[in-house]
């Protein structure tokens, strides 16, 4: 496991720079890999990572994009708006979570 | 260092059972969440993926199916292919695999691009208005191959 200096904090992450300790995340830390990504955090980019963050402290997995569509209520095409070329990685990461280990 | 990566894919459909049209939608959505553009081509019975009046009724093929461990015979059944079919949707569903029409509105929504081959439509007689509105156009196979052109061609 490795750590990195981000948002003037150091956290635990994987090699492909996911969050190991949910704990240490926080909306600073969001901010900081959203602009790795090339992305600025708005309202619409939080109500996914708040989703996300709800479902997964709820159902324990990450959420599946049609679960973030039926159950969060997110268009899909809004979320690759959001978060071009690999949505759901990038917001997962964005939102401390595990990288996505489902086929859909 | 790592291999390149792939930046574009073109999926052709041409079966027109369950089993034969989920891999090329689930090969197409998989691509869209890496962030690779995707072409969908649907010919010959593949077509019935985004054709409005058969979408509802995709069934499982139970007969000619040896993985399926059903005999030929008893997969022949009335009944059959529309239980296993049943069993499978279910399955599916909990997994979070969405139905086959919901599936071509999802990767439409997520960017991916969805054509129906120009020969078979003629040879099944079906117009644009037959297919899903998701479908962008009707195309011959050297469009096709023009829209394919600098990335990779999956055929399934």
């Amino acid at each position: 496991m490795a750590t990195k200096e981000i948002a003037g904090k150091t956290v635990n992450v994987t090699e492909e720079g996911y969050l190991t300790d949910p704990a240490q995340w926080t909306r600073e830390v969001a901010q900081a890999i959203a602009a790795e990504e090339g992305i600025t955090l708005t309202d619409a980019h939080w109500k996914v990572i708040d989703f996300l963050k709800k479902d997964f402290a709820e159902a324990g997995v990450l959420a599946s994009m049609r679960r973030i569509n039926k159950t969060g209520g997110i268009a899909t095409k809004d979320l690759y708006d959001l978060f071009p070329d690999g949505p759901l990685k990038k917001a997962a990461r964005i939102a401390g979570l595990p990288k996505p280990t489902s086929c859909v | 260092m790592a291999d390149e990566k792939i930046k574009k894919v073109s999926i052709i459909c041409s079966k027109g059972s369950l089993e034969g049209i989920y891999p090329a939608l689930i090969m197409a959505n998989g691509a869209r969440m890496e962030g690779i553009a995707v072409n969908l081509f649907f010919t010959f019975f593949g077509m019935d993926a985004i054709t409005k009046k058969k979408v509802k009724k995709i069934k499982v093929a139970t007969v000619g199916n040896p993985a399926m461990g059903i005999p030929t015979l008893i997969g022949a059944l009335p009944g059959m292919s529309a239980m296993a079919t049943m069993m499978m949707q279910k399955k599916m569903d909990a997994l979070d695999i969405p139905a086959i029409d919901e599936f071509i509105e999802m990767i439409s929504g997520a960017g991916g691009k969805l054509y129906a081959c120009k020969a078979s439509v003629d040879m099944f007689g079906l117009k644009k208005e037959d297919f899903m509105d998701e479908v962008l156009d009707i195309i011959t196979v050297g469009d096709f191959y023009e829209l394919a052109a600098g990335g990779q061609i999956i055929f399934t």
